[in-house]
């Protein structure tokens, strides 16, 4: 127990640091892009030189990075996530428009990739038929050599959800780590030996290999999750789909720093807490099995 | 060698021949437009058709696999290069070191590959020129790409600076720099050699996504993503088979990659 809070301390210091320096890692990004002192708005013939000289100021006050940082956490800190430059509109308002369609569009992906993959996994593990590993091997490396973007497009010119472009993604991935573990498992002598035995296919699942390949399987699961939030960039840009993803392209496009950062501290959040999460629980089952 | 291995290798050895010989394969260059055949379908002086302004895809597939298949090893064996600076170094020297260079690698592993390089490269200026694109786009790549391994030679410089004979020539008064070079550097090849194998099929897929997304090369030069971009407009996938021949192209290649990849894996370990 006190393992388990030492690591769940630890994780949650390290997520922390992780995140706040993901977000100043994305400001510095923004603001030495090229281009980033220049505003359109300011060639608007409907402004007066007041107006310009506004947004010149404020312009002028992003200049200093940390400055800006320190400033954005603050406000922050009191739910005041800042304003688009390119879209007008509040970062919260934007991202909590977006944020149903992208959660919806990664947990199908990632539940039909997991699904696929265990099933097949399973299948390998429990056939042990030479020509159903080559047929899932050739499948699986196939999706692993075809770009996200090409599996994007063929998404929309199949006419099929994106989710099943994320799921087709992820699915190589996860399935050589799951078949990989299930095979080295049922290949344990007292799982053979049980077999042997006689012992029900069922039971044997359950209780001699689940416990043991659960804390790896959840480590790949929380690999999957950035492997996902990854490929929903070019899924949503291509697929028109209006989530986070599209919002991430647009923002960089735009170099829109505000939203930028938002959205790096986001994913930077959503992709170690997954991997805590993962190692965590991972934790838990092996102090159980001890 | 295994069959699989064999093959990969003969594949690989004809499409870079090919590619490398595409100025005499396909006189007309990448750029030139055949403005009485745009969107050809293929024929006998086109064998792949032509694009939407003319152009000769053949020669493009072969320009654009030229410049895919040179770059993606140079951007990998720069972000080799720095894994082993970075990670190796820091290993070696362990402590406080090794500690930074781990943090500093967390909180690039903590971003997904896809957002940070997608991110990047829209911020990196887009409006340059064909071969400005190509250096930058490769560039980046390689500046970016060598978090996962430098964590790996991290793990493994450490090992070494605790293992015995490093210790025995510590005692000798060998120098650090010396005992660097020439004792823990060599035996990290194996390591180094494994991590730019892996790293060449991932700048390949990297590119082509970025191509796709209009963030890679520049037009008229050519690249797989480039290439690939062409998809976008196809309505039916038996309308015009031939432009998925780019794709096929580079499945065939990054499968040949991950199977000599096996092999560097098998040496690593």
């Amino acid at each position: 127990m006190k393992s388990l809070r030492r690591k769940i301390t630890g994780h949650a210091l390290s997520l922390v640091a992780t995140v706040l320096l993901g977000g100043l890692l994305s400001a510095t990004l923004v603001r030495m892009a090229p281009g980033f002192e220049v505003d359109e708005r300011e060639l608007d013939p409907h402004l007066n030189a007041q107006s310009v000289q506004a947004l010149r100021e404020a312009k002028r006050r992003d200049h200093n990075v940390v400055r800006f940082y320190v400033s954005y956490l603050h406000r922050a800190w009191h739910g005041d996530l800042g304003t688009s430059l390119a879209l007008g509109q509040p970062v919260r308002t934007l991202l909590l428009e977006r944020a149903p369609l992208t959660l919806r569009l990664l947990s199908t992906g990632l539940g039909l990739a997991w699904i696929l993959s265990l099933t097949l996994a399973l299948s390998a593990a429990w056939l042990r038929l030479s020509i159903f590993d080559v047929v899932t091997t050739i499948v699986s490396g196939t999706f692993l050599c075809i770009p996200a973007a090409v599996l994007a497009l063929l998404s929309v010119l199949w006419n099929v959800p994106g989710s099943l472009a994320i799921a087709l993604i992820v699915f190589p991935r996860t399935y050589r780590y799951a078949s990989n573990l299930l095979v080295k498992a049922y290949s344990r002598p007292h799982i053979i030996a049980a077999r042997a035995r006689g012992l029900g296919e069922a039971r044997i699942l359950f209780c001699h290999v689940v416990p043991v390949v659960t804390p790896q399987l959840l480590a790949v699961a929380g690999v999957s999750v950035s492997v996902a939030v990854g490929a929903a960039i070019p899924v949503e840009a291509l697929c028109g789909l209006p989530g986070i993803g599209q919002l991430a392209w647009q923002s960089a496009l735009a170099r829109d720093l505000p939203l930028l950062v938002n959205i790096t501290i986001l994913v930077t959040l959503v992709t170690l807490l997954a991997n805590s999460g993962a190692d965590v629980i991972g934790h838990m089952v092996r102090g159980q099995e001890a | 060698m295994s069959l699989g291995r064999k093959l990969a290798c003969v594949v690989l050895v004809l499409v870079l021949g090919a590619s490398a010989a595409a100025n005499w394969l396909a006189p007309g260059g990448y750029s030139r437009q055949y403005r009485e055949a745009t969107n050809a379908p293929p024929s006998r002086l086109h064998w792949l058709g032509t694009d939407e302004i003319g152009r000769d895809r053949f020669a493009r597939v072969l320009y654009g696999t030229r410049i895919s298949l040179l770059l993606a090893p140079a951007a990998a064996l720069l972000s080799t290069l720095m894994a082993a600076f970075i990670g190796g170094l820091s290993g070696y020297l362990g402590g406080a070191w090794a500690r930074m260079a781990m943090a500093v690698t967390d909180l690039f592993l903590s971003l997904p590959w896809l957002f940070l390089l997608i991110t990047a490269r829209a911020l990196m200026p887009l409006n340059v020129s064909p071969l400005v694109s190509v250096l930058v786009t490769f560039l980046l790549l390689g500046l970016l790409g060598w978090t996962t391994a430098s964590r790996v030679l991290c793990t493994t410089a450490g090992a070494l600076r605790t293992s015995d004979f490093v210790r025995q020539a510590r005692a000798a008064g060998l120098p650090g720099h010396r005992l660097f070079w020439i004792h823990v550097v060599p035996n990290l090849k194996p390591v180094l050699y494994a991590q730019f194998w892996i790293s060449i099929p991932v700048f390949i897929l990297s590119e082509a996504n970025l191509g796709i997304l209009g963030l890679g090369v520049a037009e008229p030069m050519p690249s797989w993503g480039s290439l690939l971009k062409e998809l976008e407009g196809l309505v039916s996938v038996g309308e015009e088979p031939w432009k998925f021949v780019p794709l096929i192209l580079l499945v065939i290649v990054v499968t040949s990659f991950q199977l000599l990849l096996s092999r560097q894996e098998e040496v690593a370990a």
